[in-house]
């Protein structure tokens, strides 16, 4: 039995919106179809011919094209609408799963299906011989699954759902190479950060259907935007609780620890994290709840936009230092993460979307080449990397367009959205994160380029000889090279503002600044530094791509410390919460084990011994054993004093005879 | 003629029979006592016969059938002395003792 909620959104007057009809009636088959394909490539994978990879990319090559069907009726006709399953109840509250069609969701559905399609061809390439390949598909088929689990969801309960097994099937995919400790510790370290930022989540949630009775967004958004007293009181707490869980899974400062350890997992993984399914989920929660938090909990926007700017500058800060590829775009995106959360603090519901929209193609993009260039050079060491433009010319000219989108130079797509959110705080006279934020541009310019030069330009310093990557690998980096082009059409100002419309279904619950057309201030100081940061770093590093000579240019003793040690949060980590818990509470905890729990049940233990005793010793063999033993005895005693009658000798029983007749002769005589 | 003094011979008969059996220590000797014990009793069944004056002279017949048993128990008896003697090299009944405990 399946409710529709089409009355939520129109009730507010938005006749420009359809229901969607049977397309959005039968979205539930991209979210269920990967968990049955994961299903089956587990009990089936290894006798298939591609051992699995091909239900994996069938899967995907169908989501693909049901969210691009799906976007391109939204997009000309508009859908809006909600389905509910009412699975049964807890207390007074529905337990409710079911789909949402609308922008957003679309919007979400489109990036996770077109980068995993893009992924996945990849991967059955990059993964070739590797360990676990069929598991490794399982878990990559359910991580888009689990994805599309949280960005369908209408109900709180679901999205956290979702929002699990997303941290799950990471755990499973970073840990990948298990057999190395550091890989299952990165993995564990992703596993329990998160889950530390799920614990805030998981409050939020409960504060929140307390407050408002009911599970389901829509509701709570209706509510929170229609002045209900309830919620009132307990929004500023909701909103930040539903931030700490953003934080741990948007890898904000600082809980984005997480994240560049994350890396441990193969390549394809960074890339599907990183653009499309996993760090994408903190952004689309505040963008779910975003009406709420414009509604009520607008203080508590104040807070995100300030971890946003603190993770944007000092990410991109620790970027510059690193000399693992594939860590220079992990902490990029980390800071590029802090970009779109601060656009959501900053009230730019549009643009922090559409940032997240074309970061996950130029930023899968780019995993993806790293993941080429590395799968060549067998290293992640950029200081073992170096003039691969001749060797790798696809991978090269690809990792270029990724760089370039991501400096935000035009027309590439991390030109507009970095400039729509420039413009959105110059707007709202955030001054100070503005400049902040202008400064992360020129940081995310310098660091990408000195990652394109050290790679790419200069001499090889590595061993071996390094060849382009097989098509099926670069293949994929042209199509998405071309949506990292063409991504951030989808929303100039004054020109097309379609995202725009695609993302503010909601409409009347939103409101935010939409830009008429270019603003100057913002696009010139976005534009110069970015151009700057480029300059720069070809200045420092020049085109010997060089790393030593340039970083020493740079090198400001205690800040590249400071950077180099990820501003010790690590050792902070480690000092000051995992020792003390290690130390402190587990030995608590084991002295409360060994002198309670123990105590107890060894008390119980040799209680019941000792009653055992008492019962063995009284009843069964005192009683029962004794009986037994008595009677078989006392028949032995008696036998063997009565045997002795039996002596064998033939006269001597002649003799008791006699006896006996002459008894019975004198009864008979004289009694008788 | 009295019954009297037959009885007294029979009874007499029986009682060395008796002791005889109780007291001697060769198995022969046993045997022996044995015959003297049904022979009492032979004497015991004519004497009545003779007595009641039974036309049918069951007396007589049945100390024929005893005479006939007792034969046949001596050539039996006679045979296990004999195997026990050829065994144990001794006639002794004191020592035919297999059948104890």
């Amino acid at each position: 039995m399946v409710n529709q909620n089409f009355i939520n959104f129109l009730a507010e007057g938005q006749p420009e919106y359809t229901d969607g009809g049977v397309l959005a009636e039968f979205t539930w088959l991209i979210v269920v179809l990967p968990f049955l394909a994961a299903i089956l490539i587990t009990f089936f994978g290894k006798y298939l011919p591609l051992q699995g990879a091909e239900l994996a990319l069938g899967t995907v090559l169908f989501i693909f094209s049901y969210s691009a069907a799906l976007l391109y009726q939204h997009a000309t006709k508009g859908i809006a609408n909600e389905f509910f399953i009412n699975v049964g109840s807890i207390g007074s509250y529905d337990l409710e799963f079911g789909w949402v069609v609308d922008g957003l969701s679309i919007m979400m559905y489109f990036v996770v299906g077109t980068v995993s399609s893009l992924v996945f061809i990849y991967a059955t390439n990059y993964m070739q011989g590797e360990i676990r390949y069929t598991f490794f598909f399982t878990s990559l088929t359910l991580f888009a699954g689990s994805m599309l689990v949280l960005v369908s969801s209408p109900t709180l309960l679901q999205l956290l759902i979702g929002w699990e097994l997303v941290g799950v099937c990471s755990y499973l995919l970073i840990g990948h190479y298990w057999e190395k400790k550091e890989n299952s510790s990165a993995a564990m370290k992703a596993f329990i950060t998160n889950k530390i930022a799920d614990v805030g989540l998981m409050i939020g949630i409960i504060v929140l259907a307390l407050s408002t009775k009911t599970l389901r967004i829509s509701e709570i958004l209706y509510q929170s935007t229609h002045d209900y007293a309830d919620i009132k009181t307990v929004a500023y707490l909701g909103g930040v609780l539903l931030f700490i869980g953003a934080m741990g899974k948007s890898a904000q400062f600082p809980l984005h620890v997480w994240l560049p350890d994350a890396m441990a997992g193969p390549t394809p993984v960074s890339a599907l994290m990183h653009a499309a399914t996993m760090v994408t989920a903190g952004v689309y929660l505040l963008g779910r709840m975003f009406p709420f938090y414009q509604g009520m909990a607008s203080q508590a926007l104040d807070i995100v936009l300030l971890f946003g700017v603190i993770t944007l500058l000092g990410a991109g800060l620790v970027a510059v230092v690193q000399d693992d590829l594939k860590k220079v775009l992990a902490y990029s995106t980390v800071s590029q993460l802090g970009y779109m959360v601060t656009a959501m603090g900053s009230g730019a519901y549009t643009a922090g979307l559409f940032h997240l929209w074309t970061h996950a193609f130029f930023k899968a993009l780019l995993f993806l080449g790293a993941g080429s260039v590395i799968h060549a050079v067998h290293t992640n060491n950029m200081s073992e990397m170096g003039g691969l433009r001749k060797e790798m010319p696809r991978t090269f000219s690809t990792f270029i367009i990724g760089t370039v989108a991501l400096a935000g130079l035009p027309p590439l797509a991390g030109f507009f959205s970095k400039d729509e959110i420039l413009a959105s705080l110059n707007h709202e006279g955030h001054n100070l994160y503005f400049i902040i934020s202008v400064l992360g541009a020129f940081i995310t310019a310098f660091y990408m380029t000195r990652a394109v030069l050290l790679t790419f330009f200069g001499d090889y310093r590595g061993d071996g000889h390094p060849h382009e990557s097989d098509k099926m690998m670069t293949i994929p980096l042209i199509i998405l090279s071309g949506f990292a082009i063409v991504a951030g059409w989808a929303n100039i100002p004054g020109v097309y503002t379609g995202f725009t419309k695609w993302v503010t279904t909601r409409k009347n619950y939103i409101v935010e600044y939409h830009p008429e057309s270019f603003d100057l201030v913002a696009m010139f100081s976005g534009l110069t530094s970015g151009l700057l940061g480029i300059g720069l770093a070809y200045y420092v590093y020049q085109m010997s791509g060089n790393a030593t000579d340039g970083d020493e240019k740079i090198k400001i003793k205690p800040i590249w410390n400071l950077l180099e040690n990820k501003y010790y949060l690590d050792f902070f980590y480690f000092k000051f919460i995992i020792d003390p818990v290690k130390i402190t509470f587990a030995k608590f905890v084991d002295s409360f084990n060994s002198n309670v729990l123990d105590r107890f049940v060894n008390g119980v233990g040799t209680t019941a011994s000792k009653a055992g005793g008492i019962v063995y010793t009284n009843l069964d063999q005192g009683g029962i054993d004794k009986v037994l033993n008595l009677s078989s005895t006392g028949t032995d005693t008696i036998g063997s004093k009565v045997k002795l009658i039996q002596t064998g000798k033939t006269q001597q029983y002649l003799m008791y005879f006699l006896i006996g007749v002459i008894v019975i002769s004198l009864i008979i005589l004289l009694v008788l | 003629m009295s019954i009297q003094p037959l009885l007294i011979a029979a009874a007499a008969l029986f009682s060395i029979g008796i002791y005889g059996i109780l007291v001697r220590r060769n198995a022969v000797m046993v045997l022996l006592s044995i015959e003297l014990i049904l022979n009492s009793v032979n004497i015991n069944f004519v004497a009545f016969n003779a007595m009641l004056s039974d036309v049918f002279l069951n007396g007589q017949i049945f100390s024929i059938f005893i005479i006939t048993i007792a034969a046949a128990e001596v050539g039996i008896g006679l045979a296990i002395v004999l195997m026990l003697f050829r065994n144990r090299e001794t006639a002794n009944i004191n020592e035919f003792d297999l059948m104890k405990w």
